[in-house]
């Protein structure tokens, strides 16, 4: 069973991955990648805390993320793959050509992000790290919870309104 | 119970604990804290509400900091108020974190006024886990 899910939320590990999605794939483990929380003892403990003791849960950087993707992708349970970051998931498909799909589920407001949707704000710069993606043939669609409408990334640049 | 044995409220109490959780749920529960006991000031209610991460972290932050609130209740175990809540245990000795957060033991931790923190804390999860509970009616005999 592949990954069934590669995601980018800012949030990270939360309700809506633990129990929105999670529930209805029957999610079994959860690979999360970013290079700060893999760096971080104190993080990780607080991730493996709040998850459910049965959920298997992965901490990695975009580099041991790369070597130990196969891994993850041959394993027999339902697995979602999380990054932070538009960036980080950007870093990560130019270097894992098997992630054909990408789920953004939540990037909040900052300063620098214009609203696209009430859960996706984007900086100009991750806007085009997007279409960089779809342009190398990773399909982008944007959804928060299962039960929503799944975007392309085309509907939600041309759905842009100010902040 | 009449009204009059009822506890007064000690005046300028102020918020004692933070209740931080998912959409308007802290709100309606201090709402109803406060409609059933009057003691809705016990609890300053914060809501993740379209903020990521950082945002949340910030917002309890600066509110924990305010308030010089000790305790914080929050919903979900796996969830991004109960992880913002956690973060600041690192930096924080003393601060006490209760997730699973439901309107028993809100109730049972605003109407103990006397007791220590973690004593109001160990009354409230006592209270709230008690209260989860299922009841069936006999099935009828026709």
């Amino acid at each position: 069973m592949p990954i069934d899910l590669y995601r980018i939320d800012d949030r990270l590990i939360h309700g809506q991955v633990i129990v929105g999605w999670g529930q209805p794939m029957n999610l079994g483990f959860i690979v999360l990648v970013d290079d700060e929380v893999a760096g971080s003892e104190w993080e990780r403990e607080l991730y493996r805390m709040g998850v459910p003791p049965e959920m298997g849960l992965f901490f990695a950087s975009v580099d041991e993320a790369v070597a130990r993707l196969d891994e993850w992708r041959a394993d027999p349970r339902h697995g979602m793959l999380l990054t932070g970051d538009v960036g980080t998931m950007r870093r990560l498909t130019e270097r894992a050509p098997a992630i054909r799909d990408v789920n953004v589920g939540g990037i909040h407001h900052r300063p620098g992000r214009t609203e696209r949707l009430r859960y996706v704000f984007l900086s100009p710069d991750e806007e085009q790290a997007l279409k960089a993606m779809e342009a190398r043939g990773v399909t982008i669609t944007v959804r928060d919870v299962p039960s929503a409408r799944a975007l392309r990334l085309g509907e939600l640049v041309g759905a842009a309104r100010t902040a | 119970m009449s009204d009059t044995a009822t506890p007064a409220t000690p005046p300028g109490a102020g918020p004692k604990a933070i209740v931080l959780a998912h959409g308007t749920v802290a709100e309606a529960l201090v709402a109803a804290v406060d409609l059933i006991t009057g003691r809705g000031d016990r609890f300053s209610p914060l809501s993740n509400q379209d903020l990521g991460a950082a945002e949340i972290d910030a917002l309890l932050r600066e509110r924990v900091d305010a308030l010089g609130a000790r305790v914080i209740f929050t919903d979900l175990p796996a969830g991004s108020c109960n992880f913002a809540a956690c973060r600041l245990l690192k930096d924080r000795p003393g601060l006490i974190v209760v997730t699973g957060v439901n309107l028993p033991a809100l109730l049972q931790f605003a109407t103990r006024d006397t007791a220590s923190d973690a004593d109001a804390v160990a009354a409230a999860v006592e209270r709230g886990g008690s209260a989860l509970r299922v009841l069936t009616g006999r099935p009828s005999a026709h």
